[in-house]
């Protein structure tokens, strides 16, 4: 067992590093609880930003460069934060067969933007999904958090409108 | 928790149940869940309170029933099964429950997507409440664990999973006895057992089903094979992409700890055993063991070469049994009414059941389960209920995108582990799609090429610079620009991944292709010689954009 380091304290006075905290004591500090933390991280932050990385690592007594290999290795960790709204369009094979590439088409024109980006104003973030796991109600949109089968085209702008023009 | 306090558990459960006269029971899965079913539930139990009924009528949240593209579905204790049920629709359904059944939406159950299955796997989903341990334990649940722990030993247990002749659910089809054999012989200061639920194919729903309609059911697999084993630890492997399933596993984790099912001296008897869920991030490549042991290591997952396999030295240098969700599930089953019984099942070489997730064109999408051996053409047109607004039938996708294409031809061929390969395809984890003549093959085959490039690890360069040089060759076939010299390259190429790459993902990386090139020639040939694609899917793209 290698000897005790003090754990650095929080970057700042987030209360939410209080539960990125739990975590890495759960993990025990160590090294094999990176993607456990990495997850809290996420879900209390939305996002990984460079703080929270040197924090992680430092925590876990990891280079910063394996804590960055990690949160870029795998697809569901971003770096950047999120729109208000999130639209991902699962591109899963049963989705594709039924019109997932029509969906995403319709949607990057009435955005402009591309899978992984968010729109200027900050309202809506574009992703993709590789499988929903929802094969059966393809093609599948997950608006927010919540999932919607046989989406149409005209279904995905109309609900993209709504988001567009009220709630601010 | 004694074998004598688990019954106790079972009577008073079954007691309380008894209680009930009339039963309706709500699809909570994700399918259903996405079409509102909870809000049917909420009717339902509103409704049911108005009436002051709830000391006699259960309203009850159960899992998946199979037919997901028909929800939410809702069944009754008369046996009646209904789907599309809107949240509106209570005071019907309960008013039904005395007399005649609500005639417009009504599922009938006598056709052959609900005949030809057999449940072994699915056969508490659609009936316990998966978020109660005490439904799962009042269904027979841990009797096997008890009986393994209490009348075998662990010799024995490994005996009735070989004699079951179980193989690997998770695709490769190894030999779960083998396998156990080999890990319960290895030496280890602590040995580890993995639940790979890293289901990540494009196409394939049934884990994620298993693990939400009957959680405890896999814990219960995971525990009778550390106690065969010699296991204390293990981990369950899960996508985040799948919030309900985890949530849900970690719900059984804490009933099962609870009552004394999970934990030390587990029913009196030496044996002790921890479990703890692992959130994958979104890396097709960590449904490979090797690969998902670095990434519960809490590393970038990529694979390593093997030998030495997991069963010697797996996760922390230990020896680790890895096995896939719906390999567990069955494990209970074979232990409760022994592996000559699951032996009967099936064909000579694959025994027992698989679970397919039914998805594509075809009429009735969702989760089956049906005996190894049954034919494509029963499943896609039986089951499946054939192709939905008259088109014809083209092909059938099995094993995502490390599996293959299967054209009408291969329609009368059991699906087992041998025929599926000598045909060009893999079994897989089950996920099964269904394509008519609006698909395009080479289209299929560059979306398979597209995945396996973005999903490839880069660890070796095979499977790195191989994906992305026949995706680049399928983009300009796709748009008309290739040559003959270039389909040799692709042919070429798909030899090259097959022999020289790391593992699993590239090896198998060109089978879309070479299947497709196989059945579907013609189609390849269209594209390059006469510049049409036969599907319209693929349309031609000026000069500057090609390639």
């Amino acid at each position: 067992m290698s000897s005790y380091v003090a754990k650095p304290s929080p970057p700042n006075q987030d209360k939410r590093w209080k539960l990125v905290d739990a975590t890495i004591r759960r993990q025990g500090q160590q090294a094999r609880g990176l993607i456990e933390t990495l997850h809290t991280v996420q879900e209390a932050f939305g996002y990984l930003d460079e703080q929270a990385l040197r924090y992680v690592a430092m925590s876990l007594r990891v280079p910063l460069s394996r804590a960055y290999g990690v949160a870029t290795f795998y697809h569901f960790f971003t770096l950047k934060p999120a729109g208000q709204h999130t639209c991902v369009i699962c591109m899963g094979t049963a989705c594709y067969i039924k019109g997932a590439p029509q969906l995403l088409d319709a949607v990057q024109r009435d955005l402009g933007i591309i899978p992984g980006e968010t729109t200027t104003d900050k309202k809506v973030s574009l992703l993709t999904a590789r499988c929903l796991g929802s094969c059966g109600l393809a093609p599948a949109v997950v608006y927010d958090q919540e999932v919607a089968g046989k989406v149409t085209t005209s279904a995905v702008r109309e609900h993209l409108k709504k988001w567009a023009s009220h709630d601010a | 928790m004694t074998p004598e306090e688990l019954d106790e558990i079972a009577e008073s459960e079954r007691g309380a149940q008894s209680h009930f006269a009339q039963r309706v029971n709500v699809c909570v899965a994700a399918g259903c869940l996405s079409c509102q079913s909870q809000s049917v539930k909420d009717g339902l139990d509103r409704e049911a309170n108005r009436r002051g009924i709830k000391d006699h009528c259960q309203i009850k949240s159960v899992g998946c029933m199979g037919l997901c593209a028909e929800g939410p579905l809702v069944s009754t204790s008369s046996g009646v099964l209904y789907q599309k049920v809107q949240a509106e629709d209570g005071a019907a359904i309960l008013d039904s429950l005395d007399g005649q059944p609500v005639s417009h939406l009504v599922c009938p159950t006598d056709v052959p997507f609900f005949q030809r299955q057999k449940k072994i796997v699915l056969e508490n989903s659609g009936v316990i409440d998966p978020e109660r341990i005490e439904d799962y334990i009042a269904a027979e649940g841990y009797a096997a664990l008890i009986k393994a722990l209490t009348e075998m030993t662990p010799r024995e247990v490994i005996d009735q999973v070989t004699k079951s002749g179980l193989r690997g659910r998770g695709g490769a089809g190894y030999p779960t006895g083998l396998k156990w054999s080999t890990v319960s012989k290895s030496v280890g200061t602590k040995k580890y057992v993995i639940c790979n639920g890293d289901e990540g194919d494009p196409g394939a729903f049934m884990d994620r089903s298993v693990l939400e309609s009957d959680p405890h059911r896999v814990l219960e697999g995971m525990l009778i094979a550390a106690f065969a084993v010699g296991a204390s630890e293990g981990f369950v492997y899960v996508r985040a992409e799948y919030p309900l399933a985890v949530k849900r596993l970690r719900t059984s984790i804490r009933q099962a700890e609870r009552v004394g099912l999970l934990g030390s001296d587990i029913c009196g008897t030496r044996f002790s055993f921890r479990v703890d869920v692992r959130l994958g991030a979104g890396a097709f490549v960590c449904g490979e063991e090797t690969a998902l042991i670095a990434s519960v290591e809490g590393k970038r997952g990529t694979p390593r070469p093997r030998p030495p396999y997991p069963a010697m030295e797996g996760l922390f240098g230990e020896p680790t049994l890895i096995n896939n969700v719906e390999t567990f599930a069955n494990i209970p089953a074979i232990i409760r009414k022994g592996g000559e019984w699951y032996a009967q099942i099936g064909t000579e070489k694959s025994k027992g059941t698989k679970v397919f997730a039914l998805a594509g064109r075809v009429q009735n999408t969702g989760l089956v389960e049906v005996p190894m051996g049954i034919s494509l053409r029963e499943m896609v047109f039986e089951i499946g209920g054939g192709i939905p607004e008259g088109r014809k039938f083209k092909a059938v996708q099995t094993g995502g995108p490390s599996g293959g294409c299967l054209p009408s031809d291969c329609l009368d061929m059991p699906v087992d582990y041998e025929s599926l390969a000598k045909a060009g395809s893999i079994m897989g984890s089950g996920g099964m799609i269904v394509m008519d003549e609006s698909s395009c093959m080479v289209d299929v085959a560059k979306y398979f090429m597209d995945f396996c490039m973005t999903e490839s690890c880069g660890k070796c360069i095979p499977c790195r610079v191989g994906t992305y040089q026949m995706h680049r060759i399928l983009t300009a076939i796709g748009n008309m620009a290739a040559t003959e010299q270039d389909l040799k390259m692709l042919e070429q190429l798909c030899d090259l991944l097959k022999h020289t790459s790391l593992c699993g993902l590239g090896q198998s990386a060109p089978n879309p292709v070479v299947s497709t090139l196989r059945s579907f020639a013609e189609e390849y040939r269209a594209h390059i010689q006469d510049h049409k694609c036969p599907a319209g899917v693929c349309v031609a793209q000026s000069e500057g954009e090609t390639a």
